[in-house]
């Protein structure tokens, strides 16, 4: 077993700025009652300014105005862990979240598939900064041992029990996970790092020191196992940005959009699945919240085909009222079938797939507005057809190119009558009864049309299609 | 020698234009239909290019223009996309002509949606062939029509009112066609031939 950890130094501090197109400009996160706010994380940006983590904030305010707040939210950071667990789930599927602002992953069993470490190492990273956050990475072979490493380096792996040992005995005895009245009496003992704790007999240790201490000494040198609760993905996906102003133009829901689609593609990506219809909800102040459906024919998880489904959906809505926050929801979350492809394609320039074309067909003129077409059995014309794809029939009597949605009276003088009559009698049992003759005819102009005149009736013959 | 030598000058002083070589279309595809293959400067419709057809009116043969392409293009397992229809098309009667049904896909809009619409689908280059009803085209429409068949390398075709042919279009193909005769207006590499084309098989009274 090896076991990878990622820490999220900063998480609650990118979980805020990932929403904010200005991530540059400085921001401070707020904790504490509304009588004493106090800075609780600071971004760089901030940092330079001379604020810190600590300072209340009306020592802030005196350093400075010109800086933005948001809330220190425990249910946020909550929300975030869950988003990670969910995409480091699509690497392995031992992952867990024991540890606070940190994800640990069995990865030894997912070498074989992602290649050598560096490689996967790579890909993590890559995953984790474009989804914005900031990451420490070290592999260790049991989790507490990967955990505690995490705190200093970044980028270290060890996969034998000797190095572990090594690397760990340099460690300082603050960071080694005691709790804080066990390292201070180990520092004032004089034991200053773990080579100096473990070279002291273990039953004055016990004498010592609350059983806590040994039990993690043991945890780090991989003696006593760290009983781990897995994640398990949710079953649906749901994520809700507050705005941090009213929007009332489409543009300004641009970049939360692209947010909760890149979002629901890793989601997704994670679970092996996609999604074929989903919501996004737009909430306003003081009224019903105004909803996207966008519902696709086939799964799919590509995040920037979803983005611009989304957008084009999106755009056709006439918003009501200022918008306060956007929700993405997506209950319907079926298996995901990549698409076939050939592998000499007879159209090497064919820049989008059929599917993702009918998409966006579908997204800017309805959802009716794309179907095949089949014949049916059945006398009637107007019940001849139907727009679901199906097995072909097999060849009727001669029927006409076009069909007219409505049969028009035909007040045309000279007609001459090509072919004909064709009786169609059907329909008694299902209350559309049809008795009709039907004619081929021609026009003066030239024009073959077919046309009917109900049986025992003497008025104009209806056109019902043309041969064209 | 010396006429050569007159010839080079006569060019270098710019007096006289030379021709470009004409790029004649890549590939054509055979319509089907012999008469109106051979009166083609290609042998066919011009590929990856917009072909205009204006119709007098509903019911002169202009589908049985089309059928023999889009049977053949269907049945190769190529899809043919129909936007705009300005009917519903009979399952029978396209079935009997040799269409396959399941690789053809009809797109309803109007307007400017059947344009943009169109221009999607041939840009895309996922499908054989798109035929479209647009009520309105203006030369810029078309432009646009006609560039997007070339990017996607996809069979384009326009079914417009006859009086459009007083207008010019940057169509490589233009077709007249009413209840008696079939003309070319205008094809690109080529002269359009003066006579028209004697289709027996699209003329009314012909075959079906």
């Amino acid at each position: 077993m090896l076991w990878a950890c990622i820490l999220f130094p900063q998480l609650a501090m990118d979980g805020v700025l990932r929403h904010r197109a200005d991530a540059d400009s400085p921001l401070a996160l707020l904790a504490g009652p509304a009588q004493r706010r106090v800075l609780q994380a600071v971004n760089p940006a901030a940092r330079a300014i001379g604020l810190r983590p600590g300072q209340s904030l009306i020592a802030a305010q005196a350093l400075s105005q010109d800086f933005a707040t948001a809330d220190y939210n425990p249910v946020e950071i909550e929300h975030w862990q869950q988003l990670l667990a969910a995409c480091a789930y699509g690497f392995s599927s031992q992952v867990s979240l024991h540890y606070p602002r940190c994800l640990l992953m069995e990865v030894h069993s997912c070498l074989s598939l992602f290649g050598p470490w560096p490689r996967f190492e790579a890909r993590l990273r890559e995953e984790l900064s474009a989804l914005g956050f900031r990451h420490r990475i070290t592999v260790a072979p049991n989790p507490a041992a990967a955990r505690i490493l995490a705190n200093v380096h970044n980028g270290l792996v060890i996969t034998d029990a000797d190095a572990l040992r090594q690397a760990l005995d340099r460690l300082p005895v603050q960071h080694l996970g005691f709790s804080r009245e066990a390292a201070t009496a180990f520092s004032r003992m004089g034991l200053r790092n773990l080579a100096r704790i473990l070279a002291q007999p273990r039953d004055s240790l016990s004498r010592r020191f609350p059983a806590e201490v040994l039990v993690q000494l043991d945890r780090l040198l991989g003696i006593r196992p760290l009983a781990l609760d897995f994640h398990r993905p949710p079953d649906v996906f749901e994520q809700r940005i507050e705005l941090n102003f009213d929007v009332k133009s489409h543009q300004a829901l641009l970049f939360p959009l692209r947010r909760l689609t890149a979002d629901l593609a890793a989601y997704l990506a994670g679970r092996d699945s996609g999604v074929q219809r989903f919501v996004l909800h737009l909430e306003h102040r003081a009224m019903a919240d105004s909803q996207v459906q966008v519902g696709l024919l086939r799964a799919e998880r590509d995040a920037s085909m979803l983005f611009e489904l989304t957008r084009d959906r999106l755009e056709q809505l006439q918003l009501p009222a200022p918008v306060l926050a956007v929700r993405l929801a997506a209950r319907d979350l079926p298996r995901f079938a990549p698409e076939r492809r050939q592998l000499f394609d007879e159209r090497p320039q064919q820049s989008l797939p059929w599917e993702q074309l009918r998409e966006r067909l579908r997204a800017r003129l309805g959802d009716e507005a794309v179907h095949g077409l089949s014949a049916c059995a059945d006398h009637r014309p107007e019940r001849a057809w139907s727009t679901q794809s199906s097995i072909p029939q097999p060849i009727s009597p001669l029927r006409p190119g076009w069909l007219l949605a409505q049969p028009q009276p035909l007040r045309e003088a000279s007609l001459h009558i090509l072919a004909g009559p064709e009786r169609i009698e059907s329909g008694w049992w299902d209350g559309d009864d049809v008795r009709r003759d039907y004619y081929v005819i021609q026009t003066r102009s030239g024009q073959r049309g077919w046309a009917f005149r109900e049986l025992g009736s003497q008025g104009p013959l209806m056109l019902h299609g043309w041969f064209a | 020698m010396s006429a050569v030598v007159a010839l080079d000058r006569l060019l270098d002083s710019r007096h006289v234009w030379r021709g470009q070589a004409i790029s004649s279309p890549s590939s054509t595809q055979s319509t089907g239909h012999t008469e109106l293959d051979s009166a083609l400067p290609g042998g066919g419709w011009p590929g990856s290019a917009l072909s205009e057809i204006l119709v007098a009116t509903s019911g002169i043969g202009e589908l049985r223009l089309l059928w023999p392409t889009l049977a053949r293009l269907t049945s190769a397992g190529e899809r043919v996309v129909l936007v705009g229809t300005p009917h519903i098309p009979c399952p029978q009667a396209w079935l009997a002509a040799g269409v396959d049904l399941r690789q053809l896909m009809i797109v309803r809009a109007t307007g400017r949606d059947a344009l943009w619409a169109t221009e999607q689908c041939l840009r895309s280059g996922s499908c054989g062939a798109v035929v479209c009803w647009p009520m309105q085209a203006d030369d810029r429409a078309l432009r646009r029509l006609q560039v997007a068949a070339e990017t996607g390398k996809t069979l384009a075709f326009a079914y417009r009112p006859l009086d459009e042919a007083v207008n010019a279009s940057p169509a490589a193909l233009r077709l007249t066609l009413d209840a008696r005769e079939l003309r070319i207006l205008k094809c690109r590499g080529g002269l359009a031939p003066a006579r028209p084309i004697a289709t027996p098989a699209l003329v009314a009274g012909g075959g079906h």
